[in-house]
């Protein structure tokens, strides 16, 4: 039998992480790719929490983690493909302004 | 059982996104969250969630990732240069993770440290959940149908090439502008799309006029 714990400082560490490439990358794919590790290490602490309560509400949570993940996926992914194909760069230091 | 799973997936979980934050190359990055993706989803089944982990398998790693691998692929994306910015970034970046981790890890581990959970059989089965979808959830499912929508329609807004501005005199920049931009069909591409529909049709005559070919369409 493993604590409940373990499983929810795995998911913190996987945060961690996370917002440590959020912090340090300079392309803006590599910066996506870090929010998706975060969405990840918090889906790991709602199932854990969902088989200690043994409540399928955490599931359903997770799902729609997951559905606004893909949406909030395609829809990133357009703009980084706009904004590249405007600024010839993936740095995100040059992008400074909102306007295309 | 249990255990050693546990620890083996979630070592695999914890290497994979340090390769992640360690890579240089987008595309070595996204590869490693593949791996990330693939171990959670294998904890997930040992927390009993298996809708959640087969859901984690074909949407997460099977979808989104390949969106990502296909964008990176089509930007040729190569790691930018260092810069200052990016320097004082990880010289702040570094404490304020650890901070930050310390923290979270610390409350979890003091609230919930002698709570066993393990897979005894408590399955959180699909009944269970497209239940709960179904009927408690029925309002924020809809809703996230009108989201796909929204996300479907903005993703066509943004990632549409945007035509140049037509030059405002004559026809002749136009078709200029068509035959080499590849926009549109260039004459000898419509001659070619014509030829088809003489050959099958054998109804209109051979020395037609280029601009009878709606009607070769509608005779077919």
């Amino acid at each position: 039998m493993i604590p409940l714990s373990f499983y929810l400082i795995l998911g913190a560490i996987l945060f961690s992480i996370g917002v440590a490439g959020f912090f340090f990358k300079r392309d803006i794919i590599s910066i996506f790719i870090s929010i998706e590790l975060m969405l990840n290490a918090v889906n790991l602490t709602f199932v854990a929490f969902s088989h200690f309560w043994h409540q399928a509400a955490g599931n359903i949570f997770v799902f729609f983690v997951m559905v606004v993940a893909a949406a909030e996926a395609a829809v990133g992914l357009a703009i980084i493909i706009a904004v590249v194909r405007n600024r010839q760069t993936l740095n995100a230091d040059k992008m400074d302004l909102m306007k295309l | 059982m249990h255990p050693a799973l546990f620890f083996i997936f979630g070592a695999i979980a914890v290497a994979g996104a340090v390769n992640l934050l360690v890579q240089r190359t987008p595309i070595f990055s996204a590869l490693s969250l593949v791996a990330v993706m693939g171990a959670l989803a294998v904890l997930y089944l040992l927390l009993g969630a298996e809708f959640i982990a087969f859901v984690q398998v074909l949407v997460y790693a099977g979808a989104i990732m390949v969106l990502f691998v296909f964008v990176i692929m089509l930007l040729n994306a190569q790691q930018p240069e260092s810069s200052h910015r990016s320097r004082v970034a990880r010289l702040v970046g570094i404490p304020v993770v650890v901070l930050l981790f310390m923290e979270v890890a610390g409350v979890l581990a003091a609230t919930y440290a002698n709570t066993p959970v393990g897979f005894s059989g408590r399955i959180i089965t699909v009944q269970a959940i497209g239940d709960a979808l179904f009927h408690q959830y029925l309002l924020p499912f809809e809703v996230t149908s009108v989201l796909f929508l929204v996300g479907v329609i903005g993703a066509v807004m943004l990632a549409a090439r945007q035509e140049p501005p037509q030059p405002p005199e004559g026809r002749l920049p136009r078709a200029q502008a068509a035959g080499h931009g590849g926009s549109g069909p260039t004459p000898e591409m419509a001659a070619a799309l014509r030829q088809p529909a003489r050959a099958l049709g054998g109804v209109v005559a051979p020395d037609a006029e280029p601009h009878a070919a709606g009607t070769e369409v509608k005779s077919r």
